[in-house]
């Protein structure tokens, strides 16, 4: 089962919740998809770690067999190929590696070359095999670090895909094959906004979905009023608690060393679970 | 000599455009023969690489200089290997501009914006 944790916006408990629901289930894989800044690994403490770099492919025109056509320059809808002078100039960091240009080229100029975009670090925390997606320092998108990381499929029951922050591409690759998503958010108006974009972006991708609020103060029930309305189900509470945010800021897991928290969490997975069998029982 | 300026709209009084590669035309003016021709920026609604078109297509209009108010770094890569000088353009009518450049107000453009890379596309 794949469940992937995502949020509107950064620092609203995606890490906090997507840890801890590996920590408790019998084994998990724990795929930190937040290439840009990944920080899962900071709580896991990995052992035993493995690199694997991650390349992807970029053109190569061979100006000997090139007759400046300019088929690729107007095939690329990215517009990483330019015609200036007598020269096809390729924008490395611009090209989406899909390959058309050398499909077009009638003259079988362009091959492809590896570039180098980030690495996948594997490792093991206890019952939890941790992967994490690094981007190369200068890449501008993380889809195909996070397409690499989650291509790479082990044999567990419980797959926790701790997504990036917001709803734009890198977070639609991220929960592309999730059975189920869960929405983190603040009860906050500002936390609603954001919801709303995940909310939105998972009913888009038609993905069973249900919300974890987090940071709870009595009284504001903002967050709680929207699910209402919008019919979504609350998975999950967290209270506002100085004692799981000084365990958190000091890189501990909550489920890992307060016995609370881990009950917390392991009905949390729990009821995420049933959600998922009913969801597949009432498909078929 | 031909002057490449991005432009609102598609008349003789249009104000230059504040962005170069999502401009909705261009402008290019004939210094010879006074003409004015208007170019659709194809690149305007693209999803990527905007600066890197527009810059292919005032290259394809054979312009020798360019009038911006501001250009990202990658339509600047093409605009150089082109040749095209970049001067930088005043606020207000694109008409004003081409007389501020031949009585040579114009100062070349220095500052290049670091490029958006899909940063806003995702």
């Amino acid at each position: 089962m794949r469940i992937a944790v995502l949020s509107g916006k950064g620092g609203t408990g995606k890490t906090l919740v997507a840890v801890n629901l590996a920590c408790v289930a019998d084994y998990a894989q724990y795929i930190d998809c937040d290439a840009e800044e990944p920080n899962g690994h900071l709580f896991f403490k990995p052992q035993n770690t493995e690199e694997k770099i991650i390349n992807r492919l970029i053109p190569v025109i061979d100006e000997t067999k090139c007759d400046l056509c300019r088929k690729c320059v107007d095939f690329c809808r990215f517009n990483a190929l330019a015609l200036i002078g007598n020269k096809i100039k390729v924008f490395d960091k611009i090209c989406h590696s899909c390959g058309g240009c050398k499909i077009v080229c009638p003259q079988n100029a362009i091959t492809e070359k590896e570039k180098r975009i980030g690495k996948v670090i594997s490792g093991t925390s206890e019952n939890v095999r941790v992967e994490t997606g690094i981007m190369e320092v200068g890449e501008s998108s993380a889809v195909p670090v996070i397409s690499a990381l989650l291509a790479d499929k082990i044999d567990v029951e419980t797959v926790i895909i701790d997504c990036p922050p917001g709803s734009a591409c890198s977070v639609m690759e991220s929960i592309k094959d999730a059975d189920y998503c869960v929405l983190v958010a603040e009860p906050t108006l500002f936390g609603v906004h954001n919801l709303n974009m995940v909310y939105e972006l998972v009913k888009a991708f038609k993905k069973p979905h249900g919300v974890i609020l987090n940071k709870c103060v009595e009284g504001i029930d903002i967050a709680e009023n929207y699910c209402k309305e919008k019919q979504l189900k609350v998975i999950s509470r967290i209270k506002f608690d100085k004692e799981l945010g000084k365990l958190n800021s000091d890189g501990e897991i909550v489920s890992r060393v307060n016995a609370g928290y881990k009950a917390m969490f392991a009905d949390t997975l729990k009821s995420i679970k049933e959600e998922v069998s009913h969801e597949t029982a009432s498909d078929s | 000599m031909k002057i490449a300026i991005p432009v609102d709209s598609n008349n003789e009084n249009t104000d230059v455009c504040v962005s170069f590669g999502r401009a909705p035309y261009f402008l290019i003016h004939d210094t010879e023969s006074k003409k004015n021709v208007f170019i659709l920026n194809e690149a305007a609604n693209a999803q990527g690489g905007a600066g890197i078109k527009a810059a292919q297509t005032v290259a394809d209009s054979k312009a020798e200089v360019l009038l911006t108010p501001r250009c990202g770094e990658n339509a600047a890569e093409v605009i150089n290997t082109a040749n095209i000088k970049v001067y930088k353009s005043e606020k207000g009518a694109a008409k004003s501009n081409i007389e501020a450049f031949e009585k040579g107000k114009l100062s070349e453009l220095k500052e290049i914006q670091p490029g958006m890379h899909g940063n806003n596309a995702g």
